[in-house]
């Protein structure tokens, strides 16, 4: 206790050299939460998002079935299994069909995928009850994205092009009859949601789907011919890619705690060479070189502590205000080809904030620490007289 | 305890390394002091004053010979041991005064009780006790910057005195000090050496303090050439 006494004594009476390394310290404290914060609130967002438009809380996929391969989608379909007709009743599951079709924009040839929904689906938060319109033309609903891209506006037609069951050629007029505006790309891009019913039709693939995406409170079951993606498979990618963005948010981490690091070394020898009378006197009260590497190591250790004070004094109202305003992405979100919000609301977690101030802390610790060992070897009457050693 | 020896030096040998040959700082001293003294190792500069007054306070070691001071051998002591030794029994002026700058005068004469746990309130009255005897009771927030160099050895002396050590170790106290401030710090001491029994041993080539001795030993090129009781 009495070294925290003096270490603190001392720091504060170092006055503006403390207080510049606190503060390019506290920075640090503040900049890693905030970076951790929005990286979290994004990871939240973007599983929210995907569950809610995309995901669903599981899927069932036709045995043939892989997202990452187009060329499985011809032989991707099954018939909606029997067992789960009374969940797609109850609005638990809903199936959807997918096929490959070309589209034709302002004359333009151009690859797509249609996707039959049905209308009536609440699970995911698309809007398909716009589908559930009586025309001749087949009504679909496209996303802002897939909008831009095609230069397609609501009640525009579109001319579609697919490849029946039986490989035979067929096409028809798409009329937009609603755009949706999302944060999942992996809904919107390329793709036209058609009613489930229409594209069964097309395709000639009655009472058939290729996914069933599953609700809230459906609890999976073995299926014959289909496979179930939990969301630990169907969220792998979102989360592998926070990953990555998280291990980039390292370096600059590294890279702060470097800038901070240096400054905290500097002052430690600055510290040590300048005060060398003063470790002679404290030698001659009575300490001990390992006390005095102590109160050393502390007083370099205590900028952390100080620092978190003084991060937490700006810090606080700051990340406070960012975490209800929130991040505008800059530019449009929607063309980044992830599932990133406009805005990000950033997450701060206790455990996010502890171990940010452990981590510094230590840090902190050790770098003071290396050259207060130079204390060891002082000898006590040169140093009383503050002779360079 | 009166009267009895508080440090006795036996053919004491201090050498240096210089280069690959040795400086021989101090060669056979042969000393004791009893409690109680007011006594000077006065000689010109070189002649070991600093090198003796160092090993009585256990801050170097003996490369010969043996000094023990307050019952323990210097040459043995860990650094630990030396350490406590300083702590509990030794008080240190310097030319130089060594106060700590980022402390207040009151925290620098605190210093050594804190390092001693004593308790605040004990602490706090130590301190007066201490900052009375020197007259700087008025000067208890002031840093050293603030302070004339008498003052800052004034309150060198209280941090000496405050845990009321037995013996109390004064290199050139008034090398940096006008007449003035010289006698004043010298009557200071003699007052302490008075009232508390309090052991004094000096290092100085000073004429000033000189005169308040009680007993001077003068030393020439390491060697004791008088040993004189006044």
């Amino acid at each position: 206790m009495t070294a925290f006494k003096l270490a603190y004594r001392n720091l504060v009476g170092a006055g503006l050299r403390t207080w510049l390394n606190v503060f390019i310290l506290s920075l640090v404290y503040v900049l890693i939460i905030w970076h951790n914060g929005l990286l979290d609130g994004w990871n939240r967002q973007a599983k929210r998002d995907m569950i809610s438009w995309e995901t669903g809380t599981g899927q069932y996929w036709q045995k043939n079935y892989d997202p990452y391969d187009p060329f499985t989608l011809n032989d991707s379909h099954g018939l909606i299994p029997a067992e789960v007709k009374d969940e797609i009743h109850k609005g638990l599951i809903t199936p959807i069909l997918i096929s490959q079709a070309s589209i034709y924009p302002e004359g333009r040839i151009q690859g797509a995928l249609l996707k039959g929904i049905d209308p009536e689906q609440t699970i995911l938060e698309l809007p398909t009850a716009k589908l559930s319109i009586e025309m001749e033309e087949i009504p679909a609903i496209i996303g802002t994205v897939m909008a831009k891209n095609t230069k397609l506006k609501e009640g525009d037609y579109v001319t579609a092009r697919w490849r029946d069951a039986n490989g035979i050629f067929d096409a028809a007029e798409v009329r937009i009859v609603g755009i949706f505006k999302t944060f999942v790309p992996s809904v919107d891009a390329g793709q036209l949601w058609i009613p489930l019913e229409r594209l069964q039709e097309m395709k000639q693939m009655p009472g058939e789907a290729t996914i069933m995406v599953c609700g809230n409170n459906y609890s999976p079951e073995t299926i014959e011919g289909w496979k179930f993606a939990g969301l630990d498979i169907l969220l792998k990618e979102i989360e592998d890619m926070i990953a990555v963005k998280s291990k980039g948010g390292s370096i600059l981490y590294i890279f702060l705690m470097l800038l901070a690091m240096l400054a905290v070394f500097d002052t430690q020898v600055l510290s040590i060479f300048r005060r060398q009378r003063e470790i002679g006197t404290y030698m001659a009260m009575g300490m001990t070189r390992g006390q005095i590497v102590r109160l050393f190591t502390i007083e370099g250790a205590m900028h952390a502590i100080l620092a978190a004070f003084l991060g937490a004094l700006y810090g606080i109202p700051l990340l406070s205000l960012q975490a209800l305003k929130g991040f505008k992405i800059p530019g449009d979100s929607g063309s980044y080809g992830l599932a990133i919000a406009d805005t990000i609301y950033p997450v701060y977690s206790i455990g996010l904030i502890i171990v940010t101030i452990i981590i510094v802390l230590i840090t902190t610790t050790i770098v003071s620490y290396l050259p207060a060992r130079k204390i060891a070897k002082m000898n006590p009457t040169e140093a009383i007289r503050g002779k360079l050693q | 305890m009166e009267n009895s020896h508080i440090v006795t030096i036996e053919g004491l040998v201090k050498r240096y390394p210089v280069g690959k040959s040795y400086f021989t700082a101090l060669n056979g001293i042969s000393l004791t002091f009893d409690t109680g003294e007011f006594t000077g190792i006065v000689g010109p500069s070189g002649s070991g004053k600093t090198t003796l007054l160092n090993i009585i306070g256990s801050l170097d070691s003996p490369s010969e010979g043996s000094a023990e001071v307050l019952g323990k051998s210097i040459g043995f002591l860990s650094h630990k041991q030396a350490a406590q030794l300083r702590k509990k029994n030794m008080g240190f002026i310097f030319q130089t005064y060594n106060l700590l700058p980022v402390y207040t005068v009151f925290e620098n004469v605190e210093f050594p009780l804190l390092l001693l746990k004593m308790n605040a309130h004990e602490r706090k009255k130590a301190v007066l006790d201490a900052l009375e005897w020197v007259g700087l009771i008025d000067k208890i927030k002031s840093k050293p910057a603030q302070l004339s160099g008498g003052e800052c050895q004034r309150v060198a002396i209280a941090r000496a005195m405050v845990k009321r050590p037995e013996l109390v170790l004064a290199d050139e106290p008034t090398a940096n000090l006008d007449a003035v401030n010289s006698h004043n710090i010298l009557h200071t001491m003699a007052k302490l050496n008075e009232d508390l029994k309090t052991t004094f041993i000096f290092a100085t080539h000073d004429d000033k303090v000189i005169k308040y001795l009680k007993r001077k030993i003068s030393l020439e090129d390491g060697k004791v050439v008088r040993d004189e009781h006044t």
